[in-house]
């Protein structure tokens, strides 16, 4: 089989049949998914930077003429490959509930007060070194119905592009020590527990900004790719 | 070789609010309207009780008309079409609805002189899907080599015609997209 992406090990991600989500008994295939051998469609994929996008994409603090209501963030951290080689150049499209846990769509009813000057969403593009970072607000646990009483914990979500086709990743990055994660079925539907930790970032102290805002790092690790030259060359074997 | 190696974060689900940042305006738009030789795909995302999901988004990435990708990664070299993004990106509507227009791929070489024909990779996130479903799209007008492709060539009979769009007679190509039950889609680990 040809995986010049290696796959990850069991457990990294969550299986698609999760009794504990209720979501997902109508969406999951109930045939074995058969392995893609990775050749060309597979080890390229749609390369975006900064032509998507716009001035003040990287400061979710402030929207509709105003400052948003919450705790300030500054979220960085970098985008790395599982071999620790950075994903420079890659475009992270991110989007979070407000400080009151709220989500600016017409789905999202539960009572929380929408803020006039939070959006929700953001876009930035990694550097040279893989490194990403934007401003933010801290966005509030929300309840759902999946179960009874049941709350998502603080969450913001990334959406990952990296390289490859294979690479393609969506993903949740959680708070340290939320209080929540215990009756969560979407965060612990990581089988691995050292995995799931994965998704947790940690609070850093460096990039607090005295009078400004509270500093948050969270790497996001990308399939890697083999060194061995290979396999994927279409001509050589 | 290097000496780290280090776990892959885990993926989890767009969730029900994907649509305050990832459709893009001109997400389905592979090449502008207009562009000659465009050809318009279009389907429906269904859940295990044949209802539409409307909080899904398909993605798609193929090659070009010649079969090349503007990419490093690609063997022979990076190749662009001006005009052709190769990347395409839907929401489904309320009915469950998605589409793309684009540019029919080339067929891609494969190794021991095998070809692929002509196809796209495709991406499904939804609310209730933790990790993302791959599929392929590949053409009812390329019998012959939809008969010599490798992956085609790897399933079972049946599996091989849901993985064929069908032409319909506005001149467009439908794909729909099972998530579980009767004709599910057959889905790839990649």
């Amino acid at each position: 089989m040809r995986t010049p992406y290696p796959l990850d090990p069991d457990g990294t991600h969550p299986e698609y049949d999760v009794a504990d989500y209720r979501s997902t008994a109508l969406r999951h295939p109930k045939q074995p998914l058969r392995l893609l051998p990775q050749r060309l469609t597979e080890v390229t994929g749609p390369v975006f930077g900064h032509e998507r996008v716009r001035p003040g994409d990287d400061d979710l603090t402030r929207w509709g003429g105003g400052e948003a209501v919450g705790q300030r963030l500054v979220v960085h951290g970098r985008v790395l490959d599982s071999g620790g080689r950075p994903v420079p150049n890659t475009l992270v499209e991110v989007w979070q509930a407000n400080a009151g846990g709220r989500y600016r769509h017409e789905v999202d009813q539960w009572p929380a007060p929408l803020d006039p000057h939070f959006a929700g969403l953001g876009r930035v593009v990694t550097d040279g070194d893989g490194h990403y970072r934007f401003a933010t607000i801290k966005p509030g646990a929300y309840p759902w119905r999946n179960h009874r009483n049941a709350w998502r914990p603080a969450h913001i979500h990334f959406s990952l592009f990296g390289q490859a086709f294979t690479q393609r990743l969506v993903t949740q990055m959680y708070f340290p020590d939320d209080p929540l994660f215990f009756q969560d079925p979407i965060f612990n539907s990581v089988p691995d527990p050292r995995a799931r930790r994965r998704m947790i970032s940690s609070y850093d102290h460096e990039v607090t900004t005295d009078h400004w805002a509270l500093g948050f790092r969270f790497d996001i690790v990308l399939r890697g790719r083999c060194q061995t030259p290979f396999e994927s060359e279409p001509d050589d074997d | 070789m290097t000496d780290v190696q280090l776990g892959c974060t885990p993926s989890q689900t767009v969730g029900p609010f994907l649509a305050i940042v990832l459709p893009w305006h001109d997400g389905a738009d592979i090449v502008a309207d207009g562009t000659p030789g465009a050809i318009v795909v279009r389907g429906t995302l269904t859940d295990g009780n044949g209802d539409p999901v409307p909080d899904g988004i398909v993605e798609v990435w193929q090659a070009d008309p010649d079969g090349r990708f503007d990419h490093p990664d690609d063997p022979r070299g990076a190749a662009s079409t001006p005009g052709f993004r190769g990347f395409g990106r839907c929401a489904t509507d309320a009915d469950g609805r998605f589409w793309f227009r684009t540019l029919k791929p080339g067929p891609l070489p494969a190794e021991d002189g095998h070809t692929e024909a002509p196809h796209l990779d495709v991406s499904v996130f939804a609310r209730g899907l933790l990790n993302r479903l791959v599929t392929r799209i590949y053409f009812p007008d390329e019998p012959a080599a939809n008969a010599a492709d490798p992956v085609l060539g790897d399933l079972p009979e049946p599996d091989r015609r849901l993985l064929i769009a069908t032409a319909e007679d506005d001149g467009t190509l439908r794909f729909d997209i099972r998530l579980q039950g009767d004709d599910e889609t057959p889905f790839f680990r990649v």
